[in-house]
């Protein structure tokens, strides 16, 4: 287990990282939300995601508790339906982490997550939301993790180009749920804002996690480098495992 | 497009203060909230009422607090839902030990913020007993389970009347949401736009319409409506919306009903009244029985020119709570 240090470091570099990405792609996601729904997407999650970079940075707790945070601030910070999708199912979701950031736990995470956006949003895949890109990000994450027993880092990899096979799936479909529904089939042909920002999330998880896993190897390549994947190898991969879940099960 | 405000930022607050001033014995706003609340809330004992949603619908929903109707009512931003943490704070100000139902207008953000507050709120105090009724009256919209639904509407003042009524005598929390879903159940309404409103942040209109055109099947919030047709005059406006309602609530031969002719916030009462004449000799010619008729604003949409007809198919116990006392600033029922 890396200490709770470091835990705490690479969970608000990957809330911080996520914050910025957020701001940068504001206008694309308010464009994209302008074709199909009321143009407010892209100005809420950024001012959600920097409200709980805000409250993760003056909190104590451990991972589930700087997670159920994160969750808290983006239900009171992003509002409409957005809020309680993203918010209310971190919120929920990071019970999981109590016992802290393990392979185990973030896959955890990351199925009560989905389970709990479904349950909320009532939605199908296919229905043009965000569920289109998460179903297949949160899938094969787990089975990356369980069936191909792929180092975290690689199943992160993995989830996100299938979130990003989901999100361009989301452009031919007619939207069922959300306030694009109300538009029936002039919502073909428009990429669907939730999704879009479900991938930015999960793209900014990796990045942090390559990062965080970059700088353990330079400092201690030779562990990395040298040994075989069983006993010295404990270190520095653990920490690849903890960071990279820990931001993988965060951002969903 | 001129408007009677200061700064769009400010609009709910300054309207909430406004309210507040307007009514100082019988509310008060919880601090650090857009919440207004019954000013005596928690009643002791009694299952409490609340309600919330965007704003923008004035009198919906703080115009309805009072005995006999609604113990807490949420503002959220114009025409957005308020957030969950803030339903939440309304969950737990109107709880006085018998639970709380929140009756909720089928939209997907209000559906879900309630949804999320009455989880957060059982997160802080575990005894704490929520029911909901979803509210799904507008027959415009396709009802399917494959889309987001039916919009809640005007039928809603229907069901905070019936709700509050049934608390205010004694029921339990489960007989509140019983009475209040057997109204959603028997309710429908259809509107309608001579224009579109002007939101604050936007400052012009949603949609336009030609001047020889009217907008049929519209939500409350300047949403398009689901058919633009050429303008008509007030009785045909009221039989296509009559025909429409009753179309969906299929009354029973004979039945009695309750009716609301809805300004949609810039219709002159003289108009609603035109269209109420229309409405009740259609519903006289089909041989229902118009117990009570009311008209004004009681769901509008900003300064919407327009209105929309809610019919209620009646039974003893509706009736009852309906007719039951209820003092609030814009609904006020006497013995």
């Amino acid at each position: 287990m890396v200490d709770s240090e470091t835990e705490r470091e690479a969970l608000l570099a990957a809330i911080s990282n996520v914050a910025d990405r957020l701001t940068e792609e504001r206008e694309y996601l308010t464009d994209l939300d302008s074709a199909i729904g009321d143009a407010d997407h892209g100005a809420n999650m950024d001012r959600g995601f920097e409200a709980a970079l805000d409250r993760a940075e003056s909190t104590d707790g451990d991972a589930a508790e700087m997670i159920k945070t994160v969750g808290t601030a983006l239900v009171s910070a992003v509002g409409g339906a957005s809020g309680p999708l993203y918010g209310g199912s971190i919120m929920s979701a990071s019970a999981e982490l109590e016992e802290g950031i393990t392979p185990e736990t973030t896959v955890a995470f990351a199925e009560a997550y989905l389970e709990k956006v479904r349950d909320r949003g009532d939605a199908p895949v296919g229905a043009k939301t965000m569920v289109d890109a998460l179903v297949p990000a949160v899938h094969t994450y787990k089975k990356s993790i369980e069936a191909d027993d792929l180092p975290p880092l690689e199943a992160l990899r993995k989830a996100v180009d299938a979130a990003e096979r989901g999100v361009e799936f989301t452009v031919p479909l007619r939207a069922k749920k959300g306030r694009a529904s109300y538009l029936g089939w002039r919502s073909v042909g428009h990429q669907d804002p939730g999704a879009t920002s479900t991938l930015l999330i999960l793209e900014e998880l990796l990045q942090t996690t390559e990062q965080y896993v970059d700088s353990e190897a330079d400092g201690d390549s030779d562990a990395r480098d040298a040994t075989a994947p069983a006993e010295p190898a404990i270190d520095p991969d653990d920490a690849e495992t903890e960071n990279g879940d820990a931001v993988d099960g965060e951002g969903e | 497009m001129r408007k009677l405000i200061n700064d769009p930022d400010e609009y709910v607050d300054e309207m909430l203060q406004g309210m507040v001033a307007a009514y100082p014995e019988r509310t008060r706003r919880l601090e650090d909230t857009e919440i207004l609340v019954r000013a005596d809330a928690p009643i002791e004992g009694k299952v409490g009422v609340v309600s919330g949603g965007g704003s923008g619908h004035e009198p919906t929903h703080a115009g309805y607090l009072g005995p006999g109707m609604l113990d807490g009512a949420a503002a959220g931003e114009v025409f957005t839902s308020p957030t969950a943490d803030q339903l939440s704070e309304l969950l737990t100000a109107c709880e006085g030990g018998a639970g709380v139902l929140a009756v909720v207008k089928n939209y997907e953000g209000d559906v879900m913020n309630f949804e999320t507050a009455a989880e957060m709120a059982g997160m802080e105090r575990e005894d704490l007993e929520v029911a909901q009724v979803v509210v799904d009256d507008d027959v415009a919209v396709e009802d399917s389970l494959y889309t987001s639904g039916r919009r809640g509407v005007c039928g809603t003042v229907f069901v905070h009347k019936v709700a509050g009524a049934a608390a205010r005598r004694g029921d339990d929390l489960e007989e509140v949401q019983r009475v209040a879903q057997n109204v959603v159940e028997n309710v429908g309404t259809m509107g309608m736009a001579l224009t579109s409103c002007v939101t604050p942040a936007k400052g012009e209109p949603t949609f336009d319409l030609d001047e020889d055109e009217i907008e049929l099947g519209i939500g409350i919030h300047g949403e398009p409506g689901t058919e633009r047709i050429e303008a008509m005059s007030a009785d045909r406006v009221a039989e296509h919306l009559t025909e429409a309602v009753l179309e969906d609530v299929d009354p029973a031969e004979g039945a009695e009903v309750a009716t609301i002719v809805n300004g949609m916030g810039g219709t002159p009462l003289s108009e609603l009244f035109m269209v109420n004449r229309r409405v009740q000799e259609l519903l006289a010619d089909r041989g229902f029985d118009t117990w009570n008729g009311r008209v004004g604003e009681y769901m509008t949409s900003l300064d919407m020119r327009g209105c929309s007809v809610t019919v209620l198919e009646l039974d003893e116990e509706t009736k009852e709570l309906l007719a039951a006392p209820a003092e609030t600033p814009a609904l006020t029922v006497t013995d």
